[in-house]
């Protein structure tokens, strides 16, 4: 199963509608959180919204995920150990009011595991080896000891 | 022998649903012998807390006036109640109005900017850390004399 999402705040159809397409050929069923949209995708299962305990049940099942560059989505992806294709909203298309995903998505482009797709084009040629892409092999749950050390500090110290 | 047995301080730990919060997750070793109470925009987290407690307030962004208002109520109610030493956010909005309130309540207060925010700090960020007593980036490129500063990252 592929699982689609747009994260927990804004629609961003430019990626739903590249996927719908992709899918009528997929052999693979996409399941898609599509945020509060107007679009009816046709050759996917979708849903405007998901829980939190639905949408760790989705990523769960899912062989790839594929999202905006968001990074409860990457993190996610990668504290799951799933491979994910990330596409960045676009201030210039009216998908977030700043290009800050399209900043994280170029810091993102070598590491492993998740796959950036610049535009739509990139998202395709993605989309057409999605068979093959690499996962990250694994991450801590928590984050790095430098700054667990400085907030741990910090508290002690109040 | 003397034992002197430092209080354990409590803790209020607030993010916005999404990003903010998963960042925010990867903090608690840090809260480890601390009292935590977290406070976020999106119902269904709790599950992930354990015994620890966990208010849900309104979700709003800077266009909706009353829905911030409402935010901010909320968020001073559980300062109140919870009244905590220390007062850590990941963003976005209620991390604003949570920090400078907190300071009220005389609150040491951090702020840490997602982990997003590659090239520039982001705009609740540059409201915020100003105001708290430590202003983190989670890039180094971002780091400046007065702050934020960069102490490492979520990841």
């Amino acid at each position: 199963m592929i699982f689609v999402t747009v994260g927990t705040q804004l629609t961003f159809d430019r990626l739903i509608n590249t996927i719908d397409q992709w899918a009528a050929t997929s052999s693979d069923e996409v399941i898609a959180q599509i945020g509060p949209s107007d679009l009816k995708p046709k050759n996917m299962l979708w849903q405007q919204f998901l829980s939190p305990t639905e949408f760790s049940e989705y990523i769960e099942k899912a062989r790839v995920i594929i999202a905006h560059a968001g990074m409860g989505s990457i993190l996610t992806a990668m504290q799951f150990k799933k491979p994910i294709i990330i596409l960045p909203r676009r201030e210039k298309f009216g998908e977030h009011r700043n290009d800050h995903q399209f900043a994280t998505a170029k810091q993102f482009i070598n590491v492993e595991g998740i796959h950036v797709a610049m535009d739509d084009g990139e998202l395709v040629s993605l989309l057409q080896s999605i068979q093959s892409l690499t996962v990250c092999s694994g991450v801590s749950p928590y984050a790095s000891p430098e700054l667990l050390t400085a907030i741990t500090c910090f508290i002690e110290e109040s | 022998m003397v034992f002197i047995l430092s209080k354990s301080k409590k803790i209020l730990a607030i993010a916005s649903g999404g990003g903010h919060w998963v960042q925010l997750l990867r903090l608690r070793p840090a809260f480890e012998g601390s009292q935590v109470t977290y406070v976020t925009t999106i119902d269904g987290y709790q599950s992930a807390l354990g015994d620890a407690k966990c208010f849900v307030i309104k979700d709003a962004s800077r266009w909706d006036k009353l829905g911030l208002l409402i935010m901010l109520f909320q968020i001073f109610f559980i300062l109140i109640q919870i009244r905590p030493d220390v007062l850590i956010t990941t963003g976005a909005a209620p991390g604003v109005f949570a920090l400078r309130l907190g300071k009220l309540f005389r609150a040491k207060t951090l702020w840490l900017d997602s982990i997003a925010n590659a090239e520039d700090i982001s705009l609740s960020g540059k409201i915020a850390g100003p105001h708290a007593d430590l202003w983190l980036t989670q890039w180094q490129e971002l780091e400046k004399e007065e702050g934020p500063f960069y102490k490492g990252r979520v990841l």
